[in-house]
């Protein structure tokens, strides 16, 4: 008999095979409701595909994953998982309003609460003064916030960030963790993949990936003093490069 | 309701994008006016050189529409026909009439001998017993004011509601794809058949719009022949563009980049057009017959045709319009298909 797991996410030995590849070699992890889970890992090393199979977009070759303890994947959990890619997924002919209508739409919101949640999440990427223009027209880093925007429409209770906060200033990127720290003390489970350190410092736990295998995991805390090093960053080339 | 988002989200995208918009509607009417000067243009004169003629045969040709002009010579007459200046000579020799062409063109090969022809049956009347005596030609369908844009019309009609909305469609969903913008898609509770749908839908607000336009304006503006039912036309052509529409998304998930896509053009475009009535196909050798009944245009084409031309209502198109219906249901569900290779869900 399975059991149902209690975490809010659960991984059980998922592997994933590309052709003869594999990429993601038998991961397992729980992820507790309102925690904060970071993913750490060099280029290449299989975390845009974890994250996408957790995310039920892709499908592991071999294993089981949970969500809020429904087997994945399956089309009415998209309802309860806010996705942010890698790459900005957006309609640049179309401005950033249009944009926030097409997929507040497509998760079923409407009129006055549809509006009203494009207002605050706007406001809380700081793009509140820029919703009626071409997204065409935005930068970078502008775009990059108005994907985390989108993937914030529809209150999911998991919200799963791929790279959220490349090509956005120092200061910016302060608020909107701010603004993930306030999501997760409210109960939305929050996973993120990143290269910046200092983010990491404040992930609830982390995650560390290398060829497709989960090599550590525990508090950043943990991390640190199992590789005696002083930062992160230090556990990070410990685990990553010369561990053999 | 979420095919409902999609299908705003594309109606919106394609109202900002006026340069499409304008290949889509534009495109094809300016084409079909070209097409409309091009073989509706005054009556091909024939240039005849005359060596030897009588007085009455001269007047006679020119009264039958051959602009004429006189030689002493043959060898002038020669000349005259390398340089261009004649289409063919006429000379008598030893009791015959020897007709010397030019030769290059055989339209006008044609227009000459049938010229030559009754000239040849006037000179003779009622010589032999097992002559007939003066014809009078009567149509079943057309008549002998037609021209050749009225018979290839409704083959360009067809053709042009197909091509324009195939590449757009396709380059359209293609773009989904390569943006990224379709994996986000799939992230969300959005159906893979809904996606299609939406597509269809979207898209075929403005196939609609450009269907009625090109019959509208090929049959009321340009004058082309029409002896059938306006609403069956209109019909045809939107379910020819709904097929076109179908068959370029399904065909965009077998092309990586819009170059890939543009290659489907002579793969795919390219055959049914000679295959849809444009040229006679009955020398084709049979099996190559066969393979026209692969092809929707051919179907829109044939149906058009009938009703156009020869006036046919409902019942004699029936078949072709069921099998239109069909052969659209068929690519979305091939691509609803496709779309797995994306998500299994
Ligand atoms: N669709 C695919 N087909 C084949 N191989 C793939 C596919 N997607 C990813 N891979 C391979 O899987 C491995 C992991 O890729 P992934 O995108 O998950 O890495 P990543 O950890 O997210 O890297 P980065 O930090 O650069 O984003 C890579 O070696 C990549 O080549
Ligand atoms: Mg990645």
């Amino acid at each position: 008999m399975m059991t149902v797991s209690s975490g809010c996410v659960d991984v059980r030995g998922a592997v994933k095979r590309f052709g003869g590849k594999e990429v993601i070699r038998s991961i397992s992890l729980q992820v507790e409701r309102g925690e904060i889970f970071g993913l750490l890992g060099p280029s290449g090393s299989g975390k845009t595909t974890l994250v996408k199979i957790i995310a039920g977009i892709d499908e592991a070759t071999n294993g089981e994953i949970y969500l809020l303890g429904e087997k994945l994947p399956k089309l009415a959990m998209m309802n309860r998982i806010g996705y942010m890619a890698q790459s900005d997924a957006l309609y640049a002919e179309l401005s950033a309003k249009e944009n926030l209508e097409f997929f507040g739409a497509l998760f079923g919101l409407k009129g006055s609460k549809l509006k009203a949640r494009m207002q605050y999440v706007m406001e809380l990427v700081g793009l509140g003064g820029h919703l009626g223009r071409t997204v065409s027209a935005y930068s970078g880093g502008m775009k990059r916030r108005l994907s985390l925007a989108v993937a914030l429409m529809h209150e999911p209770e998991v919200l799963i960030l791929d790279e959220p906060t490349v090509g956005i200033d120092p200061l910016l990127r302060q608020s909107i963790w701010r603004e993930l720290e306030a999501l997760g003390r409210s109960g939305t489970t929050i996973i993120v993949t990143t290269h910046v350190m200092d983010e990491a410092e404040k992930c609830n736990r982390l995650g560390m990936i290398r060829e497709g295998r989960l090599i550590a995991l525990g508090t950043p805390a943990d991390l640190k003093n199992q590789t005696g090093g002083g930062t992160i960053e230090e556990a990070f080339l410990r685990y990553g490069g010369g561990q053999e | 309701m979420r095919t409902g988002a999609l299908m705003k989200r594309i109606v919106r995208q394609f109202m900002r994008d006026k340069r499409t918009l304008a290949l889509l509607i534009a495109a094809p009417l300016l084409v079909l006016t070209l097409m409309y000067l091009v073989f509706n243009g005054d009556t091909y004169k024939p240039k005849l050189g005359l060596i030897g003629m009588p007085e009455p045969v001269v007047q006679q040709l020119e009264a039958y529409g051959a602009a004429v002009s006189v030689f002493e010579h043959a060898d002038d007459a020669d000349a005259a026909l390398k340089d261009g200046r004649l289409d063919a000579y006429v000379t008598l020799q030893s009791g015959g009439t020897i007709v010397k062409l030019e030769g290059s063109d055989p339209a006008k090969n044609r227009a000459i001998t049938m010229l030559i022809g009754r000239m040849a049956q006037k000179a003779a009347p009622s010589a032999a017993n097992a002559s007939l005596p003066a014809p009078e030609f009567q149509y079943l369908h057309g008549s002998s004011e037609m021209t050749t844009f009225d018979s290839l019309g409704p083959v360009l009609i067809g053709v042009f509601a197909f091509f324009f909305v195939f590449l757009i469609a396709g380059v359209s969903f293609l773009k989904e794809r390569t943006s990224g913008t379709l994996e986000r898609l799939l992230a969300t509770p959005l159906r893979r058949w809904e996606i299609v749908a939406g597509y269809i839908l979207g898209f075929g607000l403005f196939t609609g719009i450009q269907a009625v336009l090109i019959a509208t304006y090929s049959i009321h503006v340009l004058g082309l022949m029409m002896t059938g039912s306006l609403w069956l036309v209109l019909l045809i052509t939107l379910l020819l563009s709904v097929t076109a529409l179908s068959l370029g998304t399904f065909l965009s998930a077998f092309a990586n980049t819009e170059f890939q896509m543009i290659q489907f053009i002579p793969v795919v475009i390219v055959p049914q057009i000679f295959f849809s009535g444009l040229f006679n196909m009955e020398s084709m050798s049979p099996w190559l017959r066969w393979l026209s009944h692969l092809m929707p245009l051919k179907y829109g084409a044939d149906a058009l045709r009938s009703v156009m031309i020869r006036g046919e209502g409902w019942n004699s198109v029936a078949f072709e319009i069921y099998l239109l219906i069909a052969l659209s249901l068929f690519f979305m569900a091939a691509n609803v298909l496709a779309l797995r290779k994306y998500r299994k869900i």
